[in-house]
C-alpha cells in the first residue's frame, strides 16, 4: 500500500539524524513522562520508534485520504456565505481523518493532550501532508500557532486553548491588513480595553488571512492609542465561540484553492491579551513568523517532491522517437536537477528544524526551572542558528518549488499545460510559497546580516572540518572552495560599501548592499546546502550520492554566476537599475 | 446504554496485488509471497463498531480473530483504532478449518466473551470469498443476522432494535432487527478510520504469547520486558481450543467436511441475477447448476 512517508526513505533518514538524541532528551525532559502517560517513550530508541510510527500514520492518511481528495478540493475550493467559511468537501474529510488519527497538537506537552513530538518530526509530517495536498497543509499546520500561545500566553490561557487545539480545533494568525502586508508596523486594527466588561475589544479589518474562520485566532492589533509603529502593537487571542468576527469575503486565488483566504471584519470582538502589551510585533509575531516560515519551507519541499514524482512517472511512461523520454539527456537533466534541489533543500530544512528544536525545548524547560549556564549558552547558540537558517530554508525551498514545478510541466510537454494533469495544480500551488510569510526578498533581508557577519561561513568551516567518507571528499573539497568564494565576495562587498561610507559619497552604501544582497544570499545558501547534502551523502550514499554530485555541479555554477555579478559590480551602475 | 460489540476479523494474504508467484504448483496460496493484511471488509465492519462506540459512550468493542501467532497483528491494528480488547483464537487443533469449523470455533469463543449485543464482521474474506462465516456464526449462536450491511442507521436503546441499511441487488433496503444479532458489512461501507497516534504509541509493544516466545528464541531478552508486568494490556489474550471448551471433533481439519479435490482455473462470466424460492425444486435446480459449472462438487 502506498504510504507517502515510507515511500520517501529520505524522510526517515532525516528523522534519524544524530542530533535527534539531544533533541529527544530535551523534549522528553529525561523521559520523565514515561510513568505518567501510557504513550510516552521510555528512552531515545523508544522515542524515535514512536515518532516513526506516528509519521507512518501521517503517510497513510496522506496517501489514502488527502491525496485522492486533492484534485476535487482544488476544483471545488472553499466557500463563503453569511459571514462564515465552509471548506471544500474533501478538506473536511481530510480534517476529520486527521482528528481521528490524533494528529493535532503534535508538538504540545502531554499534560494538555498533545503528542509532545519535537519540531523535526512535525515538520516532516507537514512535508508529507504537502506532498498530498499543499492547500490542506495550510489549514492543518496552522496548529503551529499554538506554539506562540504556549510560549507567551499565561497558564489560564494554556489550560483553556491548548487542549482544544489538541482535540482538532483550527487556528489562524491574523496579521495582514490592506495597508500592512510586508510592513506589519502599519497595522491599524484597533484594540481597546472595555472597562465595563474587563476585557479587550477589537475593531477593524484584516485581509489575506489564511483559514480566517478558524476556531482560535492570534490577532495583531494596535493597543496603544496614538502610536504609529510596531511598538504600539500587541497580540490578542480571539475565540470564535465569543463571536464578533465575520468573514466578509474569501479571495479567488491562483492556487491553494482548498485554503480559504479571508477578509475579516472585527466588530467589537471580545478578545484576550496574549503576553505583554507592546510586544505583539517585536517579539511574538517574530516567533510566530519563524515557525510559519519553517512550515512554508516544508510545504515547498512537499510540493517539489510531488512534482518530482509526477515528472518521473510521466518521463518513464512517455515515448518519443522510439524511446522513453527519461532516457534523453535534456529530460534526465531536468529530473536529476529537481531531485538534487529537493535533497539539498531537505537537508537545509531539517538542519534548521533541528536547530529550532534545541532552542525551543530549552525555552520550554526554562518555564519550569532556571537553565544552567551551559544550557543558556546552548539555547542562545541554537536560537541564533535557527534565526540564521530559517530565512535560507524558506527562501530557497520556496524558489525551488517554483522552479521544480515549472520543470515538472516542462517534462510533461504539451500535456503539462492541460488541466487534466496534476502538474498544473502544483505549479499554481507553488507560486505563493515564495510570497507569503515573507517574500524571498524579505528572507534575504533577514539573512543578509548572517552573510556579512560571517555566521554562515563559520558554520561551513566547522562542518567542513568534520570527517566524511572517502567517496565524498572530492565533493567536500569543492564545497570548501565555494566557501572561500563566499568569503571573497563578502570581503569585496565590504570594500565597496566601506568606500561609500563618506557622507558625500555619490551612491548610498546601503542601496548597494541591498542590491547585492540577493546574490550574496544565493552564494551562501547553495554553499550551505551543498555542504549539508555532501554530509548526508557520506552517511547514506544509497540515498544521496547522485544528488550530491548533481547539486555540487549546480551550486558551483550558481556561485560562479553570482560571484561574477558581485565582483564586476560598480556602484555607479546602480543608476541603471533604479527606476 | 452501553453496548458490548464483538468484531470478527481475519488476517488474510493480500490477494489484491497478486504477482506470478501468488499460487503454488498445487493451486494453493503461496502465503510467503503475499503480505498478510487485515481483511479489507473486516475493516469496514470495525468502523461500524467504532462508530457505535462513539455514539454510545461506555460501549466496548472486542476484536476476535483466529489464526497462527502472527495474527496477533490484527489485534494490534484493532487496538490502534480504538478497540478495547482483543482475543486471538490459536491452536493447532484449529488448523485447516473450512467455514463450518471456523464458525464453530468463533461461536465458542464468542460464547466465552459472553453478554454481547452485536457481533459484526466483514461480508467475506479476500482469500476465500465465501461469505459463509458470518451467517454460520449467527446460526450456531441462534441469532438473527443482517448481511450486506452498508451502514448502521440507528439503534434504539429502549426497545433494543437496530436499523441497518442493506445493499441488495439494484438498490438498498432498510431493515430493523432485534438485538443481539450478527451483522456482516460490505466493502462499500464507510472506510475504517486511520490508526490513532496515541493508541499506536500505547499499544505498539502489545504481543501475543507466541510472538513473545519467538522474540525470546535462543535466549534473547524480551525488549522492555518489565512493561508486560506493569501494563497488563500489553499481553494480548490467546485462547486455545481448551480455553473455549471446543469439541475437537468440530475443530480444524476434523470438523471440516470441505475437501479440495482439484483446483481449476475458471473465469466467471457476467450473468443476470436470479431469484429463487425456498422450494425443493428450486434448491435442487441450483445445486445441479452449481455442480455442473464446478462452483461446488
Amino acid at each position: 500500500m502506498a504510504n507517502l512517508y515510507t515511500d520517501n526513505p529520505e524522510l526517515r533518514f532525516h528523522l534519524q539524524n544524530p542530533m535527534m538524541k539531544r533533541i529527544c532528551e530535551l523534549k522528553e525532559r529525561g523521559y520523565a513522562d514515561k510513568d505518567i502517560y501510557d504513550y510516552a517513550p521510555r528512552d531515545f530508541e523508544d522515542a524515535i520508534d514512536s515518532y516513526d510510527k506516528v509519521l507512518e500514520i501521517v503517510g497513510q492518511v496522506a496517501s489514502d485520504v488527502i491525496e485522492p481528495n486533492a484534485e476535487a478540493v482544488d476544483i471545488e475550493g472553499a466557500h463563503c456565505a453569511n459571514g462564515r467559511v465552509t471548506y471544500a468537501q474533501g478538506t473536511q474529510v481530510n480534517l476529520d481523518a486527521m482528528i481521528k488519527a490524533g494528529l493535532n497538537g503534535v508538538t504540545m506537552p502531554r499534560r494538555f493532550g498533545g503528542l509532545n513530538l519535537p519540531v523535526t518530526p512535525y515538520i516532516i509530517a507537514s512535508e508529507i501532508v504537502s506532498i498530498a495536498d499543499a492547500s490542506f497543509d495550510n489549514i492543518w499546520s496552522l496548529q503551529d500557532c499554538i506554539e506562540t500561545l504556549y510560549a507567551f500566553g499565561n497558564d489560564e490561557q494554556r489550560e483553556k486553548y491548548i487542549p482544544r487545539v489538541c482535540a482538532g480545533e483550527t487556528m489562524s494568525m491574523d496579521l495582514t491588513e490592506p495597508d500592512a502586508g510586508s510592513d506589519l508596523q502599519r497595522v491599524q486594527l484597533k484594540a481597546t480595553f472595555d472597562e465595563e466588561n474587563n476585557c479587550w475589544r477589537l475593531n477593524g479589518v484584516k485581509r489575506f488571512i489564511t483559514n480566517g474562520d478558524s476556531d482560535i485566532h492570534l490577532v495583531l492589533a494596535r493597543s496603544e492609542e496614538g502610536t504609529t509603529d510596531g511598538r504600539g502593537l500587541s497580540m490578542f487571542i480571539y475565540d470564535k465561540q465569543d463571536g464578533g468576527v465575520d468573514v466578509r469575503r474569501i479571495e479567488q486565488k491562483m492556487g491553494i484553492h482548498g485554503s480559504p483566504t479571508c477578509e475579516l471584519v472585527f466588530k467589537n470582538a471580545k478578545c484576550e491579551l496574549c503576553g505583554e502589551r507592546r510586544l505583539g510585533l517585536i517579539k511574538y509575531v517574530m516567533s510566530l513568523m519563524n515557525g510559519a516560515r519553517l512550515g512554508i519551507a516544508s510545504q515547498s519541499v512537499g510540493i517539489s517532491q510531488k512534482a518530482y514524482t509526477e515528472a518521473l512517472a510521466y518521463a518513464k511512461d512517455r515515448k518519443q522517437f522510439g524511446k522513453a523520454i527519461i532516457d534523453m539527456p535534456p529530460v534526465y537533466d531536468m529530473l536529476a536537477t529537481i531531485k538534487a534541489k529537493i535533497d539539498a533543500g531537505r537537508s537545509l530544512l531539517y538542519q534548521t528544524s533541528r536547530y529550532v528544536d534545541i532552542y525551543k525545548a530549552l525555552e520550554s524547560i526554562a518555564m519550569t526551572r532556571p537553565l544552567t549556564p551551559e544550557e543558556r549558552k546552548e539555547a542562545k547558540q541554537y536560537s541564533r542558528l535557527a534565526d540564521a537558517f530559517t530565512p535560507l530554508a524558506k527562501g530557497m525551498n520556496s524558489e525551488y518549488a517554483n522552479q521544480n514545478t515549472y520543470d515538472c510541466i516542462q517534462v510533461h510537454g504539451g500535456s503539462g499545460f492541460m488541466m487534466e494533469y496534476a502538474c498544473q495544480r502544483l505549479y499554481r500551488d507553488a507560486r505563493i510559497t515564495s510570497i507569503y510569510e515573507g517574500t524571498t526578498q524579505l528572507q534575504v533581508v533577514a539573512a543578509i546580516r548572517y552573510v556579512t557577519n560571517g555566521t554562515y561561513a563559520t558554520i561551513l568551516r566547522e562542518l567542513e572540518q568534520e570527517p566524511v567518507h572517502e567517496s565524498v571528499k572530492p565533493l567536500m573539497d569543492r564545497v570548501v572552495k565555494m566557501t572561500d568564494k563566499l568569503d571573497a565576495v563578502v570581503a569585496r562587498t565590504k570594500e565597496l560599501t566601506d568606500a561609500l561610507a563618506a557622507p558625500d559619497a555619490p551612491v548610498d552604501a546601503q542601496d548597494v548592499l541591498d542590491l547585492l544582497s540577493r546574490h550574496l544570499y544565493e552564494i551562501a545558501a547553495v554553499t550551505v546546502m551543498s555542504c549539508l547534502l555532501v554530509r548526508d551523502a557520506s552517511a547514506a550514499p544509497e540515498l544521496f550520492a547522485t544528488s550530491a554530485q548533481v547539486y555540487v555541479n549546480l551550486a558551483e555554477s550558481e556561485v560562479a554566476k553570482h560571484a561574477s555579478f558581485v565582483e564586476n559590480f560598480r556602484p555607479e551602475q546602480l543608476a541603471a537599475y533604479r527606476r | 446504554m452501553s453496548l458490548k460489540i464483538v468484531v470478527l476479523a481475519k488476517q488474510v494474504p493480500d490477494t489484491r496485488n497478486v504477482g506470478k508467484d501468488a499460487m503454488k504448483e498445487d493451486g494453493t496460496i503461496n502465503r510467503a509471497a503475499l503480505p498478510a493484511i487485515f481483511n479489507p471488509e473486516d475493516l469496514n465492519a470495525l468502523e461500524q463498531a467504532l462508530k457505535l462506540k462513539d455514539a454510545f459512550p461506555g460501549s466496548t468493542v472486542s476484536l476476535l480473530t483466529m489464526g497462527p501467532g502472527r495474527a496477533a497483528e490484527i489485534l494490534r491494528e484493532g487496538l490502534y483504532r480504538g478497540v478495547d480488547q482483543g482475543f486471538l483464537l490459536t491452536d493447532r487443533a484449529f488448523a485447516g478449518a473450512d467455514t463450518l469449523a471456523t464458525s464453530y470455533a468463533l461461536a465458542t469463543a464468542i460464547r466465552k466473551i459472553g453478554d454481547f449485543d452485536i457481533i459484526i464482521g466483514g461480508r467475506q474474506a479476500i482469500d476465500g470469498d465465501t461469505a459463509q462465516v458470518g451467517p454460520q456464526v449467527a446460526e450456531k449462536l441462534g441469532l438473527p443476522q443482517v448481511t450486506y450491511a452498508e451502514e448502521i442507521l440507528n439503534l434504539d436503546k429502549k426497545i433494543r432494535t437496530i436499523t441497518i441499511l442493506r445493499h441488495i441487488d439494484g438498490g438498498v433496503e432498510t431493515v430493523e432487527a432485534p438485538l443481539p444479532l450478527v451483522v456482516t458489512v460490505n466493502g462499500s461501507a464507510a472506510p475504517c478510520r486511520p490508526r490513532n497516534a496515541k493508541l499506536v504509541m500505547k499499544y505498539k509493544r502489545a504481543l501475543g504469547a507466541q510472538e513473545k516466545a519467538a522474540l525470546m528464541q535462543n535466549g534473547a531478552e524480551l525488549p522492555y520486558a518489565d512493561l508486560y508486568e506493569t501494563r497488563p494490556y500489553l499481553n494480548l489474550t490467546e485462547w486455545s481450543a481448551a480455553d473455549v471448551d471446543a469439541d475437537l471433533d468440530q475443530c480444524g481439519l476434523n470438523g471440516s467436511p470441505t475437501k479440495v479435490k482439484t483446483v481449476m482455473n475458471i473465469s466467471f462470466q457476467a450473468k443476470e441475477n436470479k431469484s429463487l424460492t425456498g422450494s425443493d425444486n428450486d434448491v435442487e435446480e441450483l445445486v445441479v447448476e452449481l455442480l455442473s459449472n464446478h462452483t461446488i462438487g
